[in-house]
């Protein structure tokens, strides 16, 4: 980790909608892809390039899975270790507190960080 | 580091040579018992702010932080209140502020007669202060002599990919050019000590970075609770470790030159980490309550202002020094703009880079430096909070630089 941010979507070009990508994915390998404002269950492009179907709604600066995650693999985020999965996770779902734990502290979260 | 901005920063200079960016006068309650006068008495001024300590019993980091926090360089004077039975030890403090050449007085309740005749007192002190004392000495400061500190609070998914690293921009601007800059929280670093090892500018300051995150992780472990707040997970982060990365990207990618604990003033130019997490084994309960204990201790090592990135929103600023406010999420920015200094969450949508953010930030904390008010200073945010620590002075290992 360099302390060097992703780059954004867009580059600052005027957006369109059909093609802005909506999921970042911050370093390549990663696991995981961020979604850059509210996400409704369906197709939506990565800024990889690549579709992902995501299978349930996702809220924005929450995680999606970009791959089939097996249960006690590490995921990693910005190149970086964010804990392991509790559970087998499958391409496009949403990540969150109930699939990955912490590698050190448990997390506290009132209804498991969903409102 | 251009200083591109028109107005030019003029310091307030102390008489201990420090130099500040505001001209505030400190009303310090030396027990609880003793905060509700010293609200009388700094009520309807602006630049009048109340700081204090509600215990009873006496703790050497409080009286340390309050020594800091009375001579800071935005402090020009300050009127401590007691109550007068309490363990807290107001001639040493009064006798710190006098030797820093800041005027003091001391106004002990049961003394003066109880509540009215002590507010009376500390305004009409005040007052005289004002009507007697000539202008303080206004000098010229470049952005480089501005020690900057940075915090993250109300954090979500968002922080880590647009408000913090902007941060981690301005930090490496800031130090390139001779400034001084410092972030904290070893227990939100979880994760991140052995990166930030390779990057100490010694080896020794490396293996006191990674011990002090090992102490971070057993201290927390012992309490039962990380830094991490359920409003965390709701924005989506889920992990300390991913809360952590995020942080880290706070304090840019440049050399660090040092580690402090809170109260221990910054020894000169550099990047330093500050520790907020108690020594010892655990005591007096979590060791940081809220995201303003640790404002209050970045200030209490000399920050003259504080940057602080939120994605949920928060809305708090501190007694002493302004804090910035750098929007990490564009909804939160949408709702909650007014408390806000910077909307970072364009960065989010494309609106802007990351480049052009840090450029606004570099040109906030100048046109802050120059007296322009912040968002949270202009809605009235004076949040302060000090609790009871176990907490020394950091040793040589930890600062390579210092002489």
């Amino acid at each position: 980790m360099s302390g060097q941010p992703p780059l954004p979507p867009g580059g600052g070009a005027r957006r369109d909608e059909r093609v802005a990508p909506t999921l970042l994915l911050l370093a390549d390998g990663d696991d995981v892809l961020i979604a850059a404002c509210d996400l409704r269950p369906g197709p939506h492009l990565a800024s990889s390039g690549e579709d992902v179907l995501v299978t349930e709604p996702v809220q924005l600066g929450h995680k999606v899975a970009a791959r089939t995650i097996a249960a006690g693999a590490s995921v990693v985020r910005c190149g970086v270790p964010i804990g392991s999965a509790s559970t087998d996770i499958e391409r496009g779902a949403w990540v969150h507190t109930h699939n990955l734990m912490s590698d050190y502290l448990a997390t506290f979260a009132h209804r498991g960080g969903q409102r | 580091v251009s200083d591109s901005p028109a107005a030019p920063i003029l310091g307030y200079l102390r008489g201990d040579g420090r130099v500040g960016i505001r001209d505030t006068v400190a009303v310090v309650y030396l027990v609880e018992c003793a905060r509700t006068v010293a609200e009388a008495i700094a009520a309807g001024w602006e630049d009048v702010h109340v700081i204090g300590f509600g215990g009873c019993y006496p703790n050497t980091y409080a009286q340390r932080m309050l020594e800091e926090l009375c001579t800071h360089p935005n402090v020009g004077a300050a009127v401590l209140v007691s109550l007068g039975c309490e363990g807290f030890d107001r001639e040493e403090l009064a006798e710190v502020i006098e030797a820093s050449g800041r005027p003091v007085t001391t106004l002990v309740i049961q003394d003066l007669g109880g509540t009215r005749a002590t507010i009376t007192r500390g305004r009409v002190w005040i007052e005289d202060l004002r009507a007697s004392s000539a202008r303080t000495r206004r000098v010229p400061m470049k952005l480089s002599d501005l020690v900057v500190g940075t915090i993250c609070g109300g954090s979500d998914g968002t922080s880590g990919i647009t408000a913090n690293p902007v941060v981690g921009r301005v930090f490496d601007v800031l130090v390139a050019a001779g400034g001084t800059a410092v972030f904290e929280e070893t227990g939100e670093l979880i994760g991140c000590e052995h990166h930030m090892a390779t990057r100490a500018i010694t080896e020794a300051l490396g293996r006191e970075i990674e011990a002090r995150v090992a102490k971070a992780a057993e201290y927390y472990t012992a309490m039962g609770h990380g830094s991490f707040s359920p409003g965390n997970a709701e924005g989506g982060l889920t992990t300390l470790e991913e809360k952590a990365l995020g942080a880290y990207s706070k304090s840019g990618s440049g050399p660090i030159h040092g580690v402090v604990t809170p109260g221990q003033r910054i020894p000169g130019p550099g990047l330093y980490l500050l520790d907020v997490v108690p020594d010892g084994p655990p005591r007096w309960g979590f060791p940081n309550i809220n995201d303003n204990a640790e404002i209050a201790e970045l200030i209490a090592c000399g920050a003259h202002v504080v940057l602080f990135t939120t994605g949920r929103g928060s809305v708090v600023g501190s007694a002493v020094s302004p804090v910035i406010k750098i929007c990490a999420n564009p909804e939160t920015y949408r709702r909650m703009s007014d408390d806000m200094d910077l909307d970072a969450g364009r960065i989010l949508e494309g609106r802007a880079t990351i480049g052009e953010v840090a450029d606004e930030l570099i040109d906030a904390i100048h046109w802050t430096a120059a007296g322009r008010p912040t968002a949270s200073e202009r809605l009235g945010h004076r949040e302060f909070v000090l609790t009871y620590k176990t907490s020394e002075p950091a040793g040589p290992a930890c600062l390579p630089t210092a002489r």
